[in-house]
């Protein structure tokens, strides 16, 4: 499978001076893979702001590293695993998972807990074939996240799932880990000559052969050979032997192997350690004879570290492979010339400059704006007002992308390691505790239906939800990942939408001084039936210095209600206009940096006041499901009077289900303090109810009660929703 | 000082937070114990809760036969403390030092929750410190956590008071026979529980209105061996 176009093939002809052989061609190959050299995306996202004042490693490494203070750090990284899921759910995301915590370990850190974006297609919808295959990619994608983080003893401790038909036969499966760990424990990736080369953990296989370059192509072909195997337990020990090795210092570098296994491991790692490779191929373990060259070159079997040591320190590290019982083979060794170069059996099979290999030509690809967009904007209607309220308002709380993920959540141990303060399902971002005794908050939020309507602003909004999921527990955001996922680069119109979530990422990031510590790009998600929505998935990193600052979204009796920030008649991609209405189109919700930032700052300074009780954020389905959310979490009832909402809207239905940012909900026992704080920074506010004690939700307008439900009846619909949809299919073919 | 032993096999992933609970929380002397080490002089050992063996054939079911297990059956014998906590009380059970067999759940699927724990002895090594019928909240993270016994060991057992917890019959998160949670020996100085006390140990992990009586598992070791 040889995909390096003419142009590629003339290019390292021209650099080698002289025609590459067939396995030089192969580890170019899997190396210049979309998905490996970044060659559509590199030019544009290297003018993302990565600097700031916490930062040690940006963007470029395994995974972003920050400095939280005391002597310790942080590391943060995102990865996907879509094709591979979508064609075998239960090992693509199990080996995502894999592969994002091998990340984390490559820095020298130790995972401490892991999150994920997940997106399916609709499994509720009229189409029973459809829903099936739908839900049996949900399924066997939870299970392998499930089975591989908690064998690992790595709490998954939050994420977000978007339901949306453009992900029909398809699904995005992205994962995040944070690691954690003693900033002089951090692997130096210094080496010099005659280091030694070893290569550690699994034996390499013909699973997973190029999984990169499947990876970077259309979804055309169910490809289940390039899918890897996982084995989280070969995993975990391989785990804790590297992280003995750093202890005792005998690993001077270290990388994992992901996608385009030794190829891209080998041509990276030299080409950033600006060192040349010698390596003897008939050296490597393997788990078939009868593999080659290219095959052992390109395997992508996972469980697999690149491990540099010293002369002297090699029987040290080797007595720890042996007392993890860890297979290992060494595999080459330094030297001073940049080039990597292949042996088997003594003889030269390869050689190329590693800084070559490591970097693809780039390109620069043309954008143009989608018709569809002028196409949604000519056919947009509004929808009628519906007449039942209470009973649109149950139908939202319990539409799949609303409802609670419990069913999914709880099949995560989200409690191992004993640092998982907040919890899944309970607040706005996941927090856990650090060894210095600060917190580090994580979140995820993505948004493909605003994307789809305005990708410029689409992203905005998935970065101001993400800060303002920070905010909302009381942490401090200190930087952000993002995890790019688009369809066919090639495709100029999609590459447009491509650029303007690129575009809202620079302009967010600088504006709010927020860095980017890393991020991940993922293209060719089409199936036959075409492209994905697009699909940038934010994850914002907060810390927290002090326990009392950690606020949760839960009301007491007789607080007051407040409502911060304006709603607009901003409906487009709503969960209202699409989940109850079936229209695509409207206005999307818009993001006016200046506005946000002012608001965001003076939450940030009520909350640490103290003014502040309960704190949630309004986003998808509106301030009618902030509402409920903290009611259900609280276990308690509001009555809200509409006519005091500062909004634009003139429909009761676009001011309840209006996804407008920049807004939050708070209570509070100190209403007058909050009154005048709020005047006084001249934001568009209002207290507009109270906490009540009879279990029942109520909202007014013009005086009259115009909607009355029971909590009781509430908390059913938000619970039991995915549960229903997913446990009755099972019922049903047994 | 109280000299407590937490067992690392290949594949356990709650050691650490067992060792830490111990030595931060409690001020004990804890001493990890490996394959390769001596076990000699502890006052109790913990069995912590992971994977060990990568749970391969069925949860428990290698460790149970390993070696430390053999020197571990030693110290029950002698009347030592044994704890075993998650995969720990899997352990226990397949190396026949607890009667019984844990089953996968009966949703067949992995469940992490908090959920209420009901106190049906306290005149055991861990839970003395307890009030008989106290509701303990703690959170249990499994998937083969299904707790089944014959009918003849289970009356025996019932009849010897070794039944030390039960769920909330509202809420059997596993399906669980008679809802038991945790279940010790004849002689009563070994038990198993499904739940982690350790994650239940912290008042920052029951930030959302949770308690933290599940210390009291250790707590009450730590009281009865001192009083010995």
């Amino acid at each position: 499978m040889i995909i390096l176009n003419k142009f590629e093939f003339e290019y390292l002809k021209e650099r080698l001076n002289r025609e590459p052989n067939e396995l030089e061609q192969n580890i170019v190959n899997a190396e210049w893979s979309e998905h490996c050299s970044y060659k559509s995306s590199k030019i544009h996202i290297r003018t993302l702001p990565t600097d700031g004042d916490r930062i040690i490693k940006g963007p470029g490494f395994d995974a972003g590293v920050l400095d939280v203070g005391d002597g310790y750090v942080i590391t943060v990284h995102i990865e996907s695993h879509n094709h591979p899921s979508a064609v075998e759910p239960y090992g693509g995301a199990a080996t995502g998972v894999g592969g994002v915590l091998r990340d984390i370990l490559s820095m020298g850190t130790r995972p401490i807990a892991l999150l994920n974006a997940l997106r399916f297609g609709n499994v509720d919808s009229k189409n029973i074939s459809l829903n099936k295959k739908n839900q049996w990619l949900l399924k066997n994608v939870v299970k392998g996240i499930a089975d591989y983080g908690n064998c690992m003893g790595v709490p998954t401790v939050g994420g977000e799932v978007e339901f949306d038909s453009s992900f029909d036969n398809y699904c995005l499966v992205d994962v995040a880990s944070i690691g954690h760990g003693k900033l002089n424990n951090l692997v130096k990736n210094k080496v010099k000559e005659d280091d030694i080369i070893i290569l550690a953990g699994n034996s390499t296989g013909k699973d997973g052969i190029n999984g990169a370059s499947f990876a970077s192509s259309n979804l055309e072909e169910e490809n289940r050979s390039a899918v890897q195997i996982p084995d989280p337990f070969l995993e975990k020990i391989l785990q804790e032997c590297a992280l003995e090795g750093i202890e005792k210092k005998c690993v001077k570098a270290m990388k994992d192997l992901g996608g385009g296994g030794l190829s891209c491991c080998l041509s990276e790692t030299a080409d950033n350690l600006k060192k040349g490779f010698e390596i003897e191929l008939s050296n490597i373990h393997l788990k078939q004879k009868d593999m080659t060259d290219t095959e052992i070159m390109i395997s992508e079997s996972q469980e697999r570290m690149l491990i540099i040591t010293s002369k002297k320190k090699k029987t040290k590290l080797f007595d720890l492979f042996e007392k993890y019982g860890i297979r290992y083979s060494v595999i080459g060794k330094v030297n001073d010339n940049k080039n990597l170069l292949i042996r088997k059996n003594g003889q030269v099979i390869a050689t190329m400059p590693a800084k070559l290999v490591a970097n693809a030509p780039l390109l620069d690809r043309s954008s143009r704006k989608p018709h569809y967009l002028d196409n949604i904007g000519k056919l947009f209607k509004e929808p009628r007002i519906p007449k039942d309220f209470n009973r649109l308002i149950l139908s939202m709380i319990s539409n799949p992308n609303i409802c609670s993920k419990k069913w999914i959540y709880q099949q995560f141990d989200h409690e191992v390691g004993i640092r998982t303060v907040l919890k899944p399902g309970f607040s706005d971002s996941s927090a856990l505790k650090l060894d210095n005794g600060k917190y580090v908050t994580f979140n995820l939020d993505g948004n493909s239906k605003h994307c789809y309507l305005d990708p410029y602003q689409g992203t905005l909004g998935c970065l101001a939800e993400s800060v303002r999921n920070t905010i909302c527990v009381g942490a401090t955001p200190i930087g952000i990942v993002d995890h790019l996922q688009f369809g066919n680069p090639e495709n100029e119109q999609v590459f447009w939408t491509f650029l303007e979530s690129i575009r809202a990422i620079r302009d967010f990031c600088s504006f709010m001084k927020i860095p980017v510590v890393g991020g991940k790009v993922s293209l060719y998600n089409e199936t036959k039936s075409g492209g994905i929505k697009p699909t940038p998935v934010i994850g914002a990193i907060g810390l927290i210095d002090d326990k009392s600052l950690i606020k949760l979204p839960t009301f007491d009796i007789d607080e007051g209600i407040f409502i911060i920030g304006m709603t607009f008649d901003e409906l487009g991609g709503s969960e209202y206009y699409e989940y109850c209405h079936k229209i695509i189109g409207g206005t999307v919700p818009k993001v006016n940096l200046g506005n946000q930032k002012k608001i965001v700052e003076t939450v940030k300074k009520m909350v640490r006041a103290n003014l502040v009780s309960a704190i949630h954020d309004c986003s998808k389905g509106g301030l009618i499901v902030s509402l409920m959310e903290i009611s259900i979490q609280s276990n308690l009832g509001f009555v809200v009077d509409m006519d005091k909402i500062p909004t634009s809207c003139t429909r009761l239905d676009h001011t309840l289900f209006s996804e407008s940012h920049d807004r939050f909900i708070i209570s509070t026992k100190h209403h007058e303090k909050v009154k005048d704080f709020l005047v006084q920074k001249k934001i568009p506010s209002a207290e507009i109810g109270l906490v009540t004690g009879d279990k029942k939700c109520k909202l007014k307008l013009n005086n009259k009660i115009v909607i009355d439900l029971q909590l009781s009846e509430i908390i059913k619909n938000h619970e039991c929703s995915l549960l229903d949809i997913l446990e009755k299919n099972v019922k049903e073919t047994t | 000082m109280v000299k407590i032993g937490v067992t690392v096999f290949p594949g356990s992933n709650c050691d650490r937070d067992v060792y830490n609970t111990f030595k931060t929380k409690l001020h004990c002397n804890v001493n990890y114990i490996e394959e390769r080490n001596k076990i000699k002089n502890f006052d109790a050992i913990i069995i912590p809760g992971g994977f060990t063996y990568g749970d391969r054939l069925r949860a428990g079911a290698i460790a149970a036969h390993s070696p430390m297990m053999d020197k571990i059956k030693e110290m029950a014998d002698n009347g030592i403390p044994i704890l075993g906590i998650c995969n720990g009380f899997q352990i226990l059970v397949e190396s026949g030092l607890l009667p019984g067999a844990l089953m996968p759940n009966k949703t067949l699927k992995f469940v992490c929750r908090w959920i209420d724990v009901i106190i049906t002895n306290n005149k055991t090594p861990f839970t003395n410190l307890y009030k008989i019928h106290q509701k303990v909240q703690i959170p249990i993270a499994h998937g083969e956590g299904q707790y089944v016994i014959d009918k003849q060991t289970y009356t025996e057992a019932k009849n010897n008071n070794q039944i030390i917890m039960k769920y909330d019959e509202r809420e059997n998160p596993n399906g669980s026979m008679d809802n038991i949670a945790a279940i010790c020996n004849l002689r009563g100085n070994v038990m198993g529980m499904m739940p982690h006390p350790e994650r239940a140990s912290d008042s920052d992990l029951a930030l959302n209105g949770f308690s933290t009586n599940a210390i009291f598992v250790f707590k009450s070791l730590i009281n009865y061996i001192n009083r010995n």
